[in-house]
């Protein structure tokens, strides 16, 4: 093994990453404008609030001066009401999942619409009929959870920053050495005393590399437009990233091992990343889903990487206290790493 | 001429040790045999050419000889041994279609290629060879088919080859920057490396080959020098004529004669006589063309098809 040729094609994959500007830029805009996007989004809206019809109402801002409907109704938290002038414009609106339920105003007995198979419908008819009788005070007593809140996007951070890790290590990792070795530039390379594992060893550090590089510059720069909760270590939190990240890379070399496809490869890389982003916890926990869902989760180092970072950013864990983790994340990349440069042909 | 495919280590008639030896080797994908049992052995310093029409076999056949397509069946030895790790070293390659890491310029590409080798040549006597001084700074992707061409030879020298495989070397070459890149294949001969190179072009073989094994459907059909085959397969001089200058039916002509492409092509041993012949017959003249036969006649004489259909 020659560290001069690895360097060599360390410094060449560098080389192509920095000056091909529309992916660079690519790589340090998508999450900003994620983060960007969720924020603006999340700033001033509650999206888990229920969705209520009112008709007949001449415009979307509801009059309520005339209504029939309980004050308490008309009080509760978290209803955003939307008028229709009639029925029909309602009913259109509700068979499309645009609001979860529908009901009269101007009826003296109450008469509500709504989905039989929408669960956000069924909460709001219970709300509605609760707000036809008088409040229980007695049934028990309530209490307010202390300390700092931990924000969405707080929680979401993490998620962003791995998602982004993932398609970068997957695409530009697997997708960019089999178009390489479509249009022959592996081929060249072959011929040369330059050995697979040499390749495979540069194309996984200059992954890394680039991976920190673009996670640090996202870190700091999302974090002083968002101020962020750090709760750990800076370290710590980079070494988990750096795991993540290494395994990520490995998967993306091992679906690149062979193959000149580039339209497979879309499909599988696809097929890989795209479990991961709903279930590894990118947007939203997986509490409450089926215990399958949740072991499959547990398969995927996306998974273990978000977990481990929200650990440190949002709970202030150490390392150890995510060795785990870490172990899994290390356990990935050997496999993918160990099969990749088993399976790797520069041509075929 | 099949006796050339059989050929056993050692028959050449070289005398010194074959710089390459290939022995009955076999490429097949499923039910296409691309290289049907070649073999032959390459002095060292010549200039060898394997010279046939496209889908003849001769890239993949250059392919597995250089190690990047694995062989069916063969043996293919380097200075007389089997190929060891230190081929790669030791040969520079060329190929017919490749591509370069897009965004590096011709400079960051010579100097990486540079990198992964030992022993390597000047920087300043490559760029002067392969007349890239002006593109330097070019990105890979933002140069021409014939800078790149210049750009994979000065890579293929980059180590000091003692054996060099063009893969078709000229294609996609304007004239000028054909005959420049024939002046360079000539000037590393002349340093007493050894040439490989597949072509299609006749012109190309007959004035760069000291050698040349002509392909056809896998097979090696003829070998010898340009000379040699000529001389082998093809004798006299050759007079093409429209094909409408002959009123009578092709087989009542006195002289032997085809017609290849629209074309009426006799050959005479004596121009004299044979000019005297169709003169005799009443045969218009005009546009007629004489000229000594060449590799495209010989494979033409061999398989009954021009190198270019």
């Amino acid at each position: 093994m020659s560290w001069k040729r690895i360097w060599t094609m360390f410094k060449a994959r560098n080389y192509e990453f920095f000056r091909d500007t529309a992916a660079f830029g690519w790589n340090f805009l998508f999450p900003f404008l994620i983060i960007a996007g969720f924020a603006i989004a999340f700033g001033g809206r509650d999206f888990s609030a229920l969705k209520v019809g009112i008709f007949p109402s001449p415009g979307e801002q509801v009059d309520f001066r005339h209504s029939n409907l309980p004050e308490k109704f008309i009080k509760t938290e978290h209803l955003v009401f939307i008028g229709f002038p009639d029925l029909e414009a309602g009913l259109v609106k509700l068979k499309h999942h645009q609001i979860d339920f529908l009901v009269r105003q101007d009826s003296p007995t109450p008469q509500y619409w709504q989905l039989a198979s929408s669960p956000k419908g069924y909460l709001a008819e219970r709300l509605f009929e609760s707000s036809f009788v008088p409040d229980n005070h007695g049934f028990g007593s309530k209490k307010t959870v202390a300390g700092a809140e931990i924000r969405y996007l707080d929680w979401l951070f993490p998620g962003v920053l791995g998602m982004n890790m993932m398609f970068s290590a997957l695409w530009g990792v697997g997708y960019v050495i089999v178009r390489y070795r479509k249009n022959g530039a592996l081929k060249r390379l072959k011929v040369t005393p330059l050995t697979a594992f040499e390749y495979l060893t540069a194309q996984a550090l200059s992954r890394i590399f680039l991976l920190i590089f673009t996670l640090i510059v996202v870190f700091f720069g999302a974090d002083l437009l968002f101020s962020f909760r750090m709760a750990g270590s800076y370290l710590d939190l980079l070494i988990v990233f750096a795991l993540g990240g290494l395994s990520l890379t490995s998967i993306g070399l091992m679906v690149a091992s062979r193959g000149t496809s580039e339209d497979f490869t879309s499909g599988a890389l696809n097929f890989i990343s795209w479990p991961m982003m709903f279930l590894s916890e990118v947007w939203f926990s997986l509490e409450g889903a089926p215990q399958w869902v949740k072991n499959f989760a547990e398969l995927l180092p996306l998974t273990h990487l978000l977990r481990a970072a929200r650990k440190i950013m949002n709970d202030g864990a150490t390392l150890a206290q995510v060795s785990g983790e870490c172990l899994v994340l290390i356990g990935v990349t050997l496999f993918c790493l160990v099969v990749g440069a088993a399976l790797f042909s520069w041509n075929e | 001429m099949s006796d050339l495919n059989t050929t056993a280590p050692g028959e050449t008639h070289v005398k010194a040790t074959p710089i390459l030896e290939v022995v009955n080797l076999v490429k097949r994908y499923r039910a296409v045999e691309a290289v049907a049992g070649i073999s032959f052995a390459i002095p060292p310093g010549i200039c060898f050419g394997l010279l046939g029409p496209n889908g003849a076999g001769k890239t993949t056949a250059m392919e597995v000889i250089e190690g990047i397509i694995a062989p069916t069946s063969g043996e293919i030895l380097f200075k007389g041994a089997r190929k060891t790790a230190s081929f790669r070293d030791e040969v520079g390659i060329q190929f017919q279609h490749t591509s370069l890491l897009e965004f590096l310029s011709v400079r960051d590409t010579l100097v990486i290629f540079r990198n992964l080798y030992r022993e390597v040549e000047s920087l300043e006597y490559l760029v002067e060879l392969c007349n890239l001084q002006e593109i330097m700074e070019h990105r890979n992707n933002r140069i021409s088919g014939g800078q790149a061409q210049r750009l994979m030879l000065a890579l293929a020298l980059l180590n000091k080859p003692t054996l060099l495989f063009l893969d078709e070397p000229s294609t996609g070459l304007d004239p000028q920057a054909r005959r420049h890149l024939w002046e360079i294949v000539r000037s590393i001969k002349a340093q007493g490396k050894t040439v490989v190179l597949t072509t299609h072009s006749m012109d190309e073989a007959e004035y760069l080959c000291d050698e040349i094994a002509i392909m056809d459907h896998g097979k090696i059909i003829a070998r010898g020098s340009p000379a040699e085959l000529v001389r082998r397969h093809c004798n006299g001089t050759i007079i093409s004529l429209p094909r409408e200058r002959l009123t009578m039916p092709l087989s009542q002509l006195p002289l032997p004669a085809r017609e290849v492409n629209g074309l009426l092509e006799i050959t005479v041993e004596r121009i004299d006589l044979g000019l005297e012949t169709l003169l005799g017959l009443k045969i218009d003249l005009s546009e007629m063309i004489v000229h000594s036969p060449d590799l495209e006649d010989v494979f033409l004489n061999l398989t009954g098809r021009k190198l270019r259909e």
